[in-house]
């Protein structure tokens, strides 16, 4: 299925959570903060949120800045 | 405004947590992590600022948050939030980090001048002080929004000095001079400042602390200059509160004006009568 992750179209499998996406894309997950169709969810729940075709994904991170 | 004598505990209050340092750094534009962390260490800084952007997919380097001790206080900007709504979903992103909930609101709309829309900031504090955050906005310097943003619930105000980036130092000093006189949550000086000594200044007036980004990582050797603004804004606060004499017009003698050995002139014209043409002259 395809889904937004930061802006860009990803292919990804048809049954994937958010938890195998961030570990797919990121190698530490521990400083991430990830949004599903602009609701924020918690990182406990990651594993229990099945993605779906069309969602759109945001996942920050802290960085430099005045 | 604070009146008693200055002791080695003059400690800064945001929000009812005690700091010693009244400089804050902010992290953004440093060659290196390793610099950055270096210079954090150097200037003393309990408190620094950091962004939030979307992941890097394609590099994976190490978060900066490993390189920031973990006794500072994170203090999170909304930079990149164009309005208040904006500036609030990126308030609760950054809680939802579990790295505290202090956040800078930094609205902004404007590319070339990166001037603060105060009212959007205004809006942006309403919000979030009543969701517990501890807010600390970017301003411009004007009266009647600080005000406001103390009726909000800001936990400081941070006005401008001049323009984000710029080094050019207390163009607004006019105007950050009212704010610290007249409100009484800590005003932070915060942008602009190029230097130590413009640290110094801002602290001589009265600010309650300054916030430093530009100058310090742009400089060719940023953990020397941290240690500099440190002690800069450690010698304006004493300055401020050692309450010097303000400028006079006339000269004052430093050495006693008895017991010279030679005769004095006099001090001015004015003194001297015999000297001027007056109409009743012959």
């Amino acid at each position: 299925m395809k889904i937004i992750v930061n802006g860009k179209e990803k292919t990804v499998a048809d049954r994937i959570s958010l938890d195998q996406l961030i570990a797919s894309v990121c190698e530490n997950p521990e400083y991430v903060i990830a949004e599903v169709n602009e609701d924020i969810v918690k990182s406990h729940l990651w594993g229990k949120t099945p993605l779906k075709d069309k969602d759109t994904i945001e996942l920050v991170t802290f960085v430099g800045g005045g | 405004m604070d009146t008693h004598m200055p002791t080695d505990k003059d400690t800064f209050f945001i929000a009812g947590k005690p700091f010693q340092s009244r400089f804050l750094l902010g992290t953004g534009k440093f060659k290196n992590k390793q610099e950055m962390q270096a210079t954090i260490r150097n200037s003393g800084a309990q408190i620094v600022t950091v962004a939030l952007r979307r992941i890097d997919m394609e590099t994976h380097q190490e978060n900066i948050l490993e390189y920031i001790p973990e006794d500072i206080t994170l203090l999170t900007n909304t930079s990149g939030a164009r309005n208040a709504k904006e500036a609030i979903r990126i308030a609760h992103l950054a809680r939802e980090s579990g790295y505290g909930d202090w956040i800078k609101i930094e609205v902004i709309n404007d590319s070339k001048y990166l001037l603060p829309d105060n009212a959007e900031t205004l809006e942006a504090t309403r919000v979030l002080a009543q969701e517990g955050f501890i807010v600390l906005p970017y301003i411009s310097a004007d009266l009647y929004v600080a005000r406001a943003l103390v009726d909000a619930g800001a936990a400081t105000v941070m006005p401008l000095g001049s323009l984000i980036g710029s080094n050019q130092g207390l163009k607004t000093k006019a105007f950050l001079k009212i704010l610290i006189e007249e409100i009484d949550i800590p005003v932070i000086v915060d942008a602009g400042i190029g230097l130590p000594s413009q640290a110094a200044a801002a602290m001589e007036m009265g600010a309650d602390a300054v916030l430093v980004n530009t100058a310090v990582a742009t400089a060719q050797h940023p953990e020397i200059v941290a240690q500099a603004f440190a002690w800069a804004t450690q010698a304006g606060r004493l300055a401020y509160l050692s309450r010097l004499r303000h400028p006079q017009d006339a000269a004052e003698a430093s050495s006693p004006l008895t017991g010279f050995l030679y005769e004095q002139p006099a001090s001015s014209a004015n003194d001297q009568k015999g000297s001027v043409t007056t109409d009743n002259d012959q």
